[in-house]
């Protein structure tokens, strides 16, 4: 009898990219589900946007580049980079916002770097900071927690804000939009304020960090943890990137409190949670081996303190994650771990 | 009482282990057959050369083949009967290749050749022990096939201190170290004990992996009473049975880059070798069958059996019902490191120790690759703490000097890898490529080295003969001018020549040359390596499932 031959092994996990990818999703759920509590349903009509864009964008490329198309679409990555990139923007952003960043990131930061596994940069923050940079306007206004909001809109009337950038006549834009807590604290620190003035004057502030802006990072926090129990991620990146994070924040908190918000502020608020799990651990852009993603988080933690603290952007996540992206190739090459029965 | 192991190896992964399919019924002895191919190649080193001739009548346990050099064993008849040819057969070989078998015709009396026994080893000088195991025939049975002689001989500078006997059966389906050591700890034991004898070794640690209780059992029950011997429960990992990882996890120490266990005063045998030495030694039986484990959905009676060598595996299949319309592949090993032979035509050898006959839903055909996402889950699992995803990135590249700055020669093929990939990619299949296209390129600089040598020579010759007719001009010039004969001086001046001539040749042969790290000085295992890349090279292109995995994520 004659039989099918391969080379060994014969047998595989029955873990896929898509696998990988799903979980990602998955492991993004909980923070999303506090993120429409506080924020509203701005996310859900941006998230249907960005997908939609995402999977034409990459249907449409790998149709040109001649790629097996449904294998690829299959993988998942294009879903992924849709949602951190709308977990990056403003709820009430103008619906051109979420397409255009979306285009970015899978045309021109994936695709065009030759797809799946081969570009330098993290889409999705590549896209939000062509949009950052774009757009500087519609970027920074933020939507008021709801629980702070004098009034909110329906989802119908959100669904008009976002695609014609009207609002209902009773509601005023003042009404919806605040700036996040981390730009109040710029703003104001830049007056010579001290925090605790700032954050006992501005009702956005909770007990931990901004109002929503705790229990949105609490939910990643969870969902990241998920994450790391599965094996979809390792320890390494989100573990040095807190850590750096929190310790040279309560040094700089220690030696200037009036300068320096708490270590607990930082760690919860913005995207810290989201980027430490979710964006800082896109395995394509980090470094691959144990001791390399340790330095890499490590660095974005301490990027993200100096950003917040000194830079002209509010948020820091995603400028530290890209510019350590920079580096990684120098990272892996530096940290090969010792092979068995070689030197100590 | 068992002990625990104190160290532990790097990565590593936990296949589903598909043991028991193979478990349930004792160790089987196939009935004799009709016809034997016995493949004078069956080892790690050089065939066996024939001595016997076409026609000739043989008994059992005869020496039909001849250890030839070093690294070589003989090979004996599995039976009694008459040889009916001695050419090219199939052989088991991922490259479905034919070579050189003697074919034997069985007479059905069964009758053995007269037997030495060695009761009292321990008066006999251990480098003829050695040489009774040689030729005895007997190979490592774990399956690397590495003449068990050599790793007998510790060598007049260093003094064993540990003898490990693996047990660990790691790789999914295969159990018949298993079974043998549930039913014949005796005889293990007692090879064991000679084998230590030979060594000279200090302490013997027997590890066995925690997923075989009744084999720890047994063993224990057979050890009771010898000194420094023990039963290490190591906690189930594959590769733990891999020489360097078992080595790692029993003792911590790690054997050197390119050096042999040998280097940290351990040698590692496998129990069914140690069982092979007792039946050499206690009965002077040479070895001429092993137990085999038949298994997978490809047969309706899954089991051990106890095969003769060249028994070919047709037979055997269908001894334990098989193969069944289902089988899809037909694996000779376990599914992690085995390979899978394209027809059931070839005969089992003595490093066969499982014959995997797999449905389609047992060992799915490997889907579409995607590109590498460096998840990083190959380095997690990669257990010589390689970064599997430098080497498949710099194999693709054919960058053959980087992918050996990556180590790769340290890549002991496990699959591990391959294994976890979420890309699906191949990865072992590409470092197999990688290392036969730097072999390639090594033999073709040897060849551009030995045309340099002689170029190098005759350049040496005509800058002598130069030399040589100058003299002889000038001989001729002096004689013209003066009277007196000068033959001395004009031998002299030759001489010189010659040596001017030598050492510019030397000059230029001594100039520093790059040699690649890790292709100096092999190891016969590696020398076996490089044949067989060389033949599955020549003679299998990659087949079309592994192609289009090869190729479909990229270009
Ligand atoms: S496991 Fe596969 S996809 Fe992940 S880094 Fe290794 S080669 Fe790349
Ligand atoms: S096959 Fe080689 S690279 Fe892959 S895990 Fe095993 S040793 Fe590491």
């Amino acid at each position: 009898m004659e039989f099918r031959t391969a080379s060994s092994p014969h047998n595989h996990v029955r873990t896929s990219v898509t696998t990988v990818m799903v979980r990602v999703l998955l492991g993004l759920v909980p923070g999303m589900i506090a993120w429409v509590y506080f924020f509203g349903t701005g996310l859900i009509v941006h998230l249907a946007l960005a997908l939609t864009t995402a999977y034409l964008a990459e249907l449409a490329l790998l149709a040109i580049r001649r790629k097996a198309i449904g294998l690829f679409l299959s993988d998942g990555s294009a879903a992924v980079t849709a949602c951190l990139l709308v977990l990056a923007l403003p709820p009430m952003a103008p619906w051109w916002i979420s397409v255009t960043g979306t285009l970015f990131a899978i045309v021109v930061a994936k695709q065009l770097y030759g797809g799946l596994g081969f570009n330098p940069f993290n889409p999705a923050m590549a896209g939000y900071a062509m949009l950052l940079v774009s757009f500087p306007r519609e970027m920074t206004i933020w939507t008021a927690p709801l629980s702070l909001a004098p009034q909110t809109l329906s989802f119908v009337d959100t669904v008009k804000a976002i695609f014609v950038q009207t609002l209902p006549d009773n509601i005023t834009v003042d009404a919806v939009t605040m700036a996040t807590p981390l730009d109040i604290l710029k703003t104001e620190l830049a007056l010579e304020k001290t925090v605790a003035a700032i954050t006992q004057t501005s009702p956005l502030f909770g007990s931990m960090s901004g109002i929503g802006w705790e229990w949105i990072n609490g939910a990643f926090l969870l969902g990241g943890l998920w994450l790391i129990y599965k094996r979809v991620v390792s320890w390494h990146v989100p573990g040095s990137m807190l850590v750096s994070l929190g310790l040279i924040s309560l040094i700089a908190h220690l030696i200037a409190p009036e300068q320096y918000v708490s270590p607990l502020f930082h760690l919860l608020s913005g995207a810290t949670m989201l980027g430490a799990f979710f964006i800082a651990t896109d395995p394509v852009t980090a470094p691959t081996t144990p001791r390399g993603r340790i330095v890499f988080g490590a660095s974005i933690g301490a990027l993200v303190f100096v950003i917040r603290s000194y830079g002209g952007y509010p948020d820091a996540v995603a400028f530290a994650v890209l510019l350590m992206n920079m580096v990684t190739p120098t990272l892996d090459y530096y940290t090969q771990p010792r092979v068995y029965g070689h030197k100590r | 009482m068992s002990t625990r192991p104190l160290f532990s190896f790097f990565g590593g992964v936990h296949p589903p282990m598909h043991k028991d399919v193979s478990t349930g019924q004792p160790i089987d002895v196939m009935p004799l057959a009709e016809r034997y191919i016995l493949p004078l190649h069956q080892n790690i080193g050089q065939p066996a050369k024939p001595v016997v001739s076409v026609g000739e009548r043989v008994l059992k346990g005869q020496r039909i083949g001849h250890a030839e050099g070093y690294v070589s064993v003989a090979l004996h008849a599995p039976t009694s009967g008459t040889i009916a040819d001695i050419g090219a057969y199939p052989v088991p070989h991922p490259s479905g290749l034919s070579d050189n078998c003697i074919v034997m015709t069985a007479d059905g009396a069964d009758e053995w050749t007269e037997c030495v026994a060695l009761p009292d080893y321990e008066n006999i000088n251990p480098s003829h022990l050695r040489n009774i195991v040689r030729e005895a025939g007997i190979v490592g049975l774990g399956g690397a096939g590495f003449p068990s002689f050599i790793k007998l001989n510790p060598g007049t500078h260093k003094k064993i201190d540990t003898l490990i006997m693996n047990g660990i059966e790691c790789e999914p389906y295969i159990t018949c170290d298993d079974m043998l050591m549930r039913e014949r700890a005796a005889e293990i034991v007692a090879g064991i004990r000679i084998i230590r004898h030979a060594l000279q070794a200090n302490r013997v640690l027997i590890a066995i992996e925690d997923n075989k209780p009744q084999a720890i059992k047994s063993i224990e029950e057979a050890i009771r009473g010898e000194s420094a011997m023990e039963v290490v429960a190591c906690p189930t990992r594959y590769p733990q049975g891999s020489e360097k990882q078992l080595v790692e996890a029993l003792t911590g120490k790690e054997i050197p880059s390119e050096a042999l266990p040998l280097h940290v005063g351990i040698v590692v045998h496998n129990v069914g070798t140690a069982a092979a030495v007792y039946r050499a030694i206690m009965l002077g039986e040479p070895l001429t069958s092993r137990i085999i484990t038949v298994t997978g959905g490809g047969v309706a009676q899954p089991r051990n059996v106890e095969a003769r060598i060249g028994t070919v595996i047709e037979d055997i299949l269908a001894h334990c019902g098989g193969p069944t319309a289902e089988t899809r592949k037909l694996i000779m090993g376990g599914p992690m490191m085995g390979f899978a032979l394209h027809s059931d035509r070839a005969p089992v050898v003595k490093t066969t120790n499982c014959l995997l006959a797999a449905t389609a839903e047992e060992i799915p055909d490997r889907g579409p690759a995607l590109p590498c996402i460096r998840c990083g889950a190959c380095s997690d699992a990669c257990p010589a703490r390689l970064l599997p995803q430098q080497l498949f990135w710099y194999a693709q590249a054919k960058d053959l000097d980087k992918i050996q700055e990556y180590n790769l020669f340290d890549c002991i093929e496990c699959g591990c890898c391959a294994y976890v990939c979420p890309s699906n990619i191949p990865l072992v299949h590409y470092y197999r490529f990688a290392k036969t296209e730097i072999w390639a390129r090594e033999r073709e600089k040897e060849k551009a080295e030995l045309a340099r040598q002689r170029f190098d020579f005759r350049q040496t010759r005509l800058e002598r003969e130069k030399a040589e007719r100058a003299a002889r001009h000038k001989k001729k010039r002096d004689e013209l001018h003066s009277e007196e004969p000068s033959a001395a001086p004009a031998t002299e001046t030759k001489k010189a020549a010659i040596l001017a001539a030598m050492e510019r040749a030397k000059k230029k042969k001594d100039a520093p040359r790059i040699t690649p790290a890790n292709t100096e000085a092999l190891t016969p295992q590696q020398q076996q390596m490089i044949e067989e890349v060389e033949q599955r090279r020549r003679q299998s292109r990659p087949n079309p499932e592994q192609q289009s995995a090869a190729s479909n994520g990229d270009k």
